[in-house]
């Protein structure tokens, strides 16, 4: 694993280091890492009470979201996440609650109208976050679709693409890196090894000696950095984006991490892994090394941190608050945004699906559960 | 006006668009320097540059995977796909991506992608350069399903596609791509199509034939023999399977109180059972006769004997015989 000092060694990515992180950036970072654990946590809780339906939780990867998220650059980069990536919206300025009306798929669930599980973000402001969509690795060819506009128009940015270790199994990785080598396109591929596709792990998802090393085939460098060191992964790909932004073609980052949790809140990963092992990753806790890491710099000490995750207990209990009482979007919105203009054909069913509710009332039908 | 075929309406028509809007770029397998291995680009790149048309890797998926990061970019992509046949490793891309994201993102994002294709058989090309896969893409929300059937519609239609907010699926009936006999008058530059809107290609008064793409001339054909015998033919041209223009389907089969569906595509599940469904439902009270349906066979497409497997003016015939002996 490459931490921030051999990046800063790496001679692609050297010379588009970020500038080093100014104590400030660094508390932010520690706060919205502080944030991200305690919004996931919580969404377990909301599950295990049956408040919400599902959740994918994040613990133990929020270096890899924070670190990326603080060199992103909304104005003029695009994201195209995978669905682990809740702090980078926290980082990137989405209000929490935002992320708690989805959960909730209710009435101000903006980024999908009650029509996605949880988890299926998506935002237009303050970010480009492009839907999230559930077949796993189909997001890598659109960012370097949209990289290659960005050629074509002549705009500076870069696309920034999330994905898991499973995902380097799919088509969309292989015909993705294709296309990004062969057009030099702006785009970051950010690989997330958390060593698990929920029960597989990574030795019988590939037999290559990296996912990082995969790139090159492609034309595409690769580098592995340390997914646990904030500042690490800040630094890969806030040298990579630059190296797009101005030119340099793709990169593709392995940041290798691990998965705490389960794959999923209908997911018990004790039938398949050893608990040793999550205790020694749990050893390498990007919170704990980070807070480590601040106290040595006297910015952090245990009131600070307190106070913090405090903060960020009441601004999640504050959200789920707001949320959890609002009714699901309209009934009349199943049947929008299908095309841009809606045909008669839905006029129609709308027109049936309403008189059947004033016949014979709301649906009585049992709420379904995931899995079943 | 100069008189071109359906192929060369492909071409004038992304010609036209790219002239008209920067947006416009156009890309797939050998569209470059070759220009298309039916033609379809020829000369495009010449006139507008390696930026905007131009040849990708070997990869379907790729092609409409790409062609969606670029609409949501704010391109107006044209994504070809080389043969109907090769499509299915982008249908996930077309299925779950493409048809989705304005609905799962609650209107935030939308792809007007278009991906042309040419379909159907005719041409000896077997199992793998003769399918008719429509249905598949019908039977999806969130896609436009187009399948012109003259130089006109051809280029009118494009221009529409390329126009509208949503992602269409432009199936071109290769079989009649260069048939000279087809060939028409069309306009120079910008008009269109509407897209929804069947097309009367014969007006008539005992049976209504709902058809489209390369099936148009042969129930045509079959018309004129039909009124040889005395017996009158409406020939719909449905242009738009999706959304499909229902008042003009169902407003024919009123009149004529008969109905025959003709589609190259395997008869299980295919198109025309749902033409066939919405008259049922919506017209029954109309009918003289049972809906009748001529397609292919409930097989693979055939290469040596496809000519015994694509419905003809004759199988069209049977069907008229049917109907009217009822």
């Amino acid at each position: 694993m490459t931490t921030s000092a051999e990046i800063a060694q790496n001679p692609l990515l050297a010379p588009f280091l970020p500038p080093p992180a100014s104590d400030e950036e660094c508390l932010r970072f520690y706060r919205d890492m502080v944030r991200t654990r305690t919004y996931d946590r919580q969404m377990i809780v909301l599950q295990r009470q049956g408040k919400i339906g599902f959740t994918i939780p994040c613990e133990g990867e929020e270096a890899c979201h924070i670190g990326a998220a603080s060199t992103f650059r909304p104005e003029i980069d695009w994201l195209f996440p995978s669905y682990r990536q809740q702090g980078m919206a926290l980082h990137l300025g989405v209000p929490v609650e935002d992320l708690v009306h989805q959960m909730f798929n209710n009435e101000k669930d903006a980024g999908s109208r009650g029509r996605q599980m949880p988890v299926h973000f998506s935002f237009v402001k303050p970010a480009r976050w492009v839907s999230i969509s559930s077949p796993l690795g189909t997001q890598i060819p659109h960012a370097v679709g949209c990289a290659r506009a960005m050629q074509m128009k002549g705009e500076k940015g870069a696309a920034l693409v999330c994905f898991g270790d499973g995902s380097t199994s799919t088509s969309g990785f292989h015909s993705g890196l294709t296309f990004a080598g062969v057009w030099k396109a702006p785009v970051v591929f950010l690989c997330d090894n958390n060593g698990w596709a929920i029960s597989v792990p990574t030795h019988k998802q590939t037999a290559s000696a990296s996912f990082a090393v995969k790139g090159r085939a492609y034309g595409v460098p690769g580098v592995v950095v340390d997914g646990n060191d904030v500042l690490a992964v800040r630094d890969a790909v806030g040298a990579a984006l630059e190296r797009a932004r101005q030119g340099g073609g793709p990169t593709l980052i392995e940041a290798v991490t691990y998965r705490i949790g389960g794959h999923s809140s209908s997911d018990d990963p004790r039938r398949y892994r050893p608990e040793g092992e999550v205790l020694q990753w749990q050893q390498r806790d990007p919170l704990a090394r980070f807070e480590t890491l601040l106290g040595e710099r006297g910015l952090l000490n245990s009131s600070m941190k307190k106070d913090l995750e405090d903060r960020a207990r009441d601004e999640v209990l504050a959200a789920v608050d707001a949320a959890a009482p609002l009714p699901p979007p309209p009934l009349d919105s199943i049947f929008e945004d299908v095309l841009a203009q809606q045909t008669p054909r839905l006029v129609r069913q709308r027109a049936e699906l309403r008189s059947e509710l004033e016949r014979h009332g709301r649906s009585t039908s049992a709420d379904g559960a995931f899995p079943l | 006006m100069p008189k071109l075929t359906i192929i060369a309406a492909v071409n004038n028509a992304i010609a036209t668009a790219m002239r008209n809007d920067p947006r416009v770029v156009v890309f797939g397998e050998d569209v470059g320097k070759k220009g298309g291995v039916f033609g379809a680009t020829d000369k495009i790149q010449a006139e507008f540059g390696e930026a905007r048309c131009f040849d990708t890797p070997l990869s379907e998926d790729g092609i409409v995977g790409t062609a969606i990061g670029m609409a949501l970019n704010g391109l107006r992509p044209i994504a070809e796909i080389q043969f109907q046949d090769f499509i299915y490793p982008a249908f996930d891309q077309i299925v779950s991506e493409l048809a989705k994201m304005r609905y799962r993102s609650g209107g935030q994002y939308a792809c007007p992608v278009v991906v042309r294709t040419p379909y159907g058989g005719g041409i000896r090309g077997g199992l793998y350069h003769s399918q008719s896969a429509e249905a598949y893409f019908t039977h999806t929300p969130g896609l436009v399903t187009v399948i012109p059937s003259t130089p006109y519609d051809t280029k009118g239609l494009l221009l529409s596609a390329l126009q509208g907010e949503d992602p269409v699926i432009f199936f071109e009936p290769k079989r009649i791509y260069r048939d000279p006999a087809l060939a028409e008058e069309v306009p120079e530059g910008m008009y269109t199509v509407p897209i929804g809107k069947a097309r009367l290609a014969r007006e008539g008064s005992h049976i209504s034939v709902f058809c489209y793409g390369a099936m148009v001339p042969v129930c045509l054909q079959a018309a004129e023999q039909a009124e040889a015998k005395g017996i009158s033919l409406e020939v719909l041209d449905l242009r738009t399977l999706c959304p499909l223009d229902e008042a003009a389907v169902l407003a024919s089969v009123r009149k004529t109180g008969r109905a025959i569906v003709v589609h190259e595509a395997p008869k299980f599940c295919g198109y025309g059972a749902e033409i066939s469904a919405l008259i049922a439902e919506e017209a029954v009270d109309s009918l003289e006769a049972p809906i009748v349906r001529v397609a292919g066979f409930d097989t693979p497409f055939p290469n040596a004997l496809e000519n015994y497997y694509m419905p003809d003016a004759r199988r069209v015939m049977d069907a008229v015989d049917r109907v009217m002996s009822f």
